[in-house]
This record gives structure tokens, sequence and C-alpha cells, in this order.
């Protein structure tokens, strides 16, 4: 018997508003806001409210899937890695660095965000990014 | 008061399955399940949870289990309405009651800021009670508003609505599975901002006779909309009208799941 929450950001948005996880036995069963926390002050959004639906999902992915034959299988990161890696190379040599874009988040660090764009400019060699809060 | 109550759990632990109260740990502070061998240093008393909901769902779960919980004057209303709508088992708990502040009064314009233990079959009290808090001001500046007037000032209020239903889902006393709000009868997927008045009026109409003035949805909202002056003028009309209010009293129940034979409108202040 167990009851406890742990408190995490929204995996949503950029505001990064904290929320507290309502847990049973291991079981994320909600979500109450984080009335002492300095960014929300005990205020959500309707995505905030429902962050935890998500977590333990029957549907959710739980490994990549590759797409062969018009049919979903499951496949190892490695494997999918480099299927991206390889997809990307051809495209960029076929019809040119620009034919790539990249999406970044808002919701990433500013750091992870940084490593992107840098990959985009100086990998791929394109200025095609762009990010999740313009979508 | 604090160390009375810590040691109050304390020893209460012993005998309980648990104790529902705020735990501040380096990761912030929220409701928990204290259990026997529990630090209770880490019990303390703000901010405000909406407790009797934590309870609700811990006993639905538990059905055997016996908790406590630390709870203050609005969280003990919020409880009576529970047990009335049979959302909670009184003989399955036992509460450390909390007397407010007279500063945590004036915070949340409390009437009745220490709760009653009344109705308990097991409870203490820890703390003095002081008298109640001048209620906002905002509820008296609004009555002497025109209808025009306050149709305007609910429309301009309700057009910042983001539909987050955080006043829903904060609320110790809102438990149905399936709601209204969620009905696409009655209000409309997908439509941002929410239908005025129509939204606002269907939580209006289901708090009547059920909020007991803990203010958490205004709290919640971020919106800023000040959604307590309307559920204190319903309380309000409640109380004139048939003389009830919610939380106060165990005995009587909710009024709309009864019929009004008992309680006949005062017909003057029906029309």
């Amino acid at each position: 018997m167990d009851y406890s929450n742990t408190q995490t950001i929204c995996p949503f948005c950029g505001c990064g508003c904290a929320l507290n996880l309502e847990v049973v036995d291991g079981e994320i069963v909600g979500v109450l806001p984080a009335n002492d926390h300095p960014v929300g002050r005990g205020s959500l959004c309707i995505k905030g409210w429902n962050a935890h639906s998500f977590v333990q999902h029957e549907d959710r992915l739980k490994t990549p899937l590759i797409r062969e034959d018009g049919d979903l299988r499951e496949a190892s990161w490695e494997e999918a890695l480099e299927l991206v890696a390889d997809k990307l190379g051809s495209i960029k040599s076929e019809h040119g660095p620009d034919a790539v874009g990249v999406l970044a988040s808002a919701k990433c660090t500013n750091e992870e965000n940084y490593l992107l764009q840098k990959f985009s400019r100086a990998v791929i060699g394109t200025n095609n990014v762009d990010h999740c809060a313009r979508l | 008061m604090i160390q009375e109550i810590r040691d109050l759990v304390s020893e209460k632990l012993k005998k309980l399955d648990g104790v529902v109260a705020l735990r501040k740990t380096d990761q912030g502070t929220a409701p928990t399940l204290f259990q026997e061998g529990d630090d209770v240093s880490q019990l303390v008393l703000e901010p405000r949870y909406p407790v009797a909901k934590t309870v609700s769902k811990l006993q639905k779960r538990f059905k055997d289990a016996k908790f406590g919980v630390v709870a203050r004057g609005c969280d003990t209303r919020a409880l009576v309405e529970m047990v009335k709508r049979h959302q909670i088992d009184p003989d399955r708990l036992y509460i450390v009651g909390m007397a407010c502040s007279e500063e945590q009064a004036e915070t949340c314009y409390c009437a009745e800021p220490a709760p009653d233990l009344d109705p308990w079959p097991e409870a203490d009290l820890v703390g003095d009670p002081v008298p109640g808090a001048p209620p906002n001001p905002m509820v008296a500046e609004y009555e002497n508003l025109s209808r025009e007037e306050r149709w305007d000032f609910w429309n301009q209020q309700f057009t910042k609505c983001i539909k987050c239903y955080g006043c829903r889902d904060i609320c110790p006393v809102c438990f149905c599975d399936a709601c209204s709000l969620e009905d696409p009868l009655w209000v409309e997927p997908g439509l941002l901002v929410p239908d005025f008045p129509m939204y606002h009026l269907i939580k209006a109409m289901h708090m009547t006779t059920r909020c007991v003035a803990c203010r958490q949805c205004e709290t919640a909202c971020p919106a800023g909309i000040p959604l307590t002056v309307l559920y204190d003028l319903i309380r309000k009309d409640v109380g004139n009208l048939i003389g009830y209010i919610p939380g106060a009293d165990a005995d009587s129940g909710p009024p709309l799941s009864l019929t009004l034979a008992d309680a006949p409108i005062d017909s003057e202040l029906a029309k």
C-alpha cells in the first residue's frame, strides 16, 4: 500500500510548469499541480492536467518500429538509427541537403536544440531548422 | 502546532494504515500517505491541496484500510460533502483537524477557518480556532452591479478561460467519472473559448449545494477568473432559500439528491 506524488516537469510545451504525478502502488493515477513551484504556481493547462495518461498507456510504443512492405515490425534502436542515417544520407546525395528539414522542440534543453541545429547545418548542410511551437 | 501534529500522526500511525498529509522534500510539497516508520519531520501544512479527494481515492482502492488525514476547516467540509455522496466512509477515517491561523483565514477569505469535528467518529483538533475572516470584497462590489453589468462582468471574465478543466480537477467535491463538461451534448468539443455562459454555468450549477468555499478552483485557475465570487453568491442563495450550508452539517442530506418536501423554499425569496 503506497500513495505518493512525484514532482516532475510537464512533458509538453516549453513553459516548464512543474506537476505532481500521483502514484498508487507504482501506478500513475493522476496529476496534481505543484502549488509551491515558481513557474506554474499551482496552475496547469489541459495538457498538464492530463500528462499522466500516456505514461503507462497500452498503446505506447516501447521499441522503434520499421515499416516493411506496408507493415510495421519491431526493431532495435541500433537498426532504426542506422536506417534513418542511411536514408538521410541518400536523400542528401540524391536531392541535395535542402531536401531535408529538421524540427526541434520547445521542450528540449538549449543544449539539445543547439546540437540539433548544429547537426542540421554542419552534418546535413541545411538551414531548414524549425521548432514545434510553430507547428 | 506543526510539532504537535507530527507527534499525533506518529502516534496514530501505530494503529492506522496510513495518514494523508503534505510531505515536503527537495522535490517540492504534495500530498502523500505517511505510514508507520516514515519520516514525519517531512510533514508540513502548506500549501493547500484537495486532500478529501485523495482520501476518497485511497478508500476506494484499499477497501479494508483505515486512514487518517490532516485536514483544515475547508477539508473537513469537503469530507462531509463527500460522505453524504457516498464517496468516503467516515468509519474508516480518523481526522487530525488543524485550526488555521488568522493570516491563513484572511488569505482564503474563510468564514469557518476551524474544522468542525463533531460529525466525525474519531478526530482531534490541533491549534487554537480563530474567528472567520471578512468575505472577499469583490462579492459586495459585484452585488452593486446591475443585471447588464453582471452579464458583462462574467462575459469578460469567462472569455479568459482556456478550458483546462483545472477548476473541476482540483475541486475536492468533484468526483463523477462521467462529467457533463466533457459531454458533446452540452459542451462543444474543440471550441475555445468555451461557450458563454453554458460551460461555466454547468459547473456553477453542479457546485450548488456542494461548494464548500475552499477556493482551490480560483487558485488553480491559470486565467485568474474569480470563480468564488459566483460560488459565494450561490452558497448565499442556497442558504437563504433552503437553509442548506454545504459541509456544515453531516446529518442533512444533499438537497438536490432529495425531495424538497421537508425543506420548503421560502416563497418570498424565490420570486
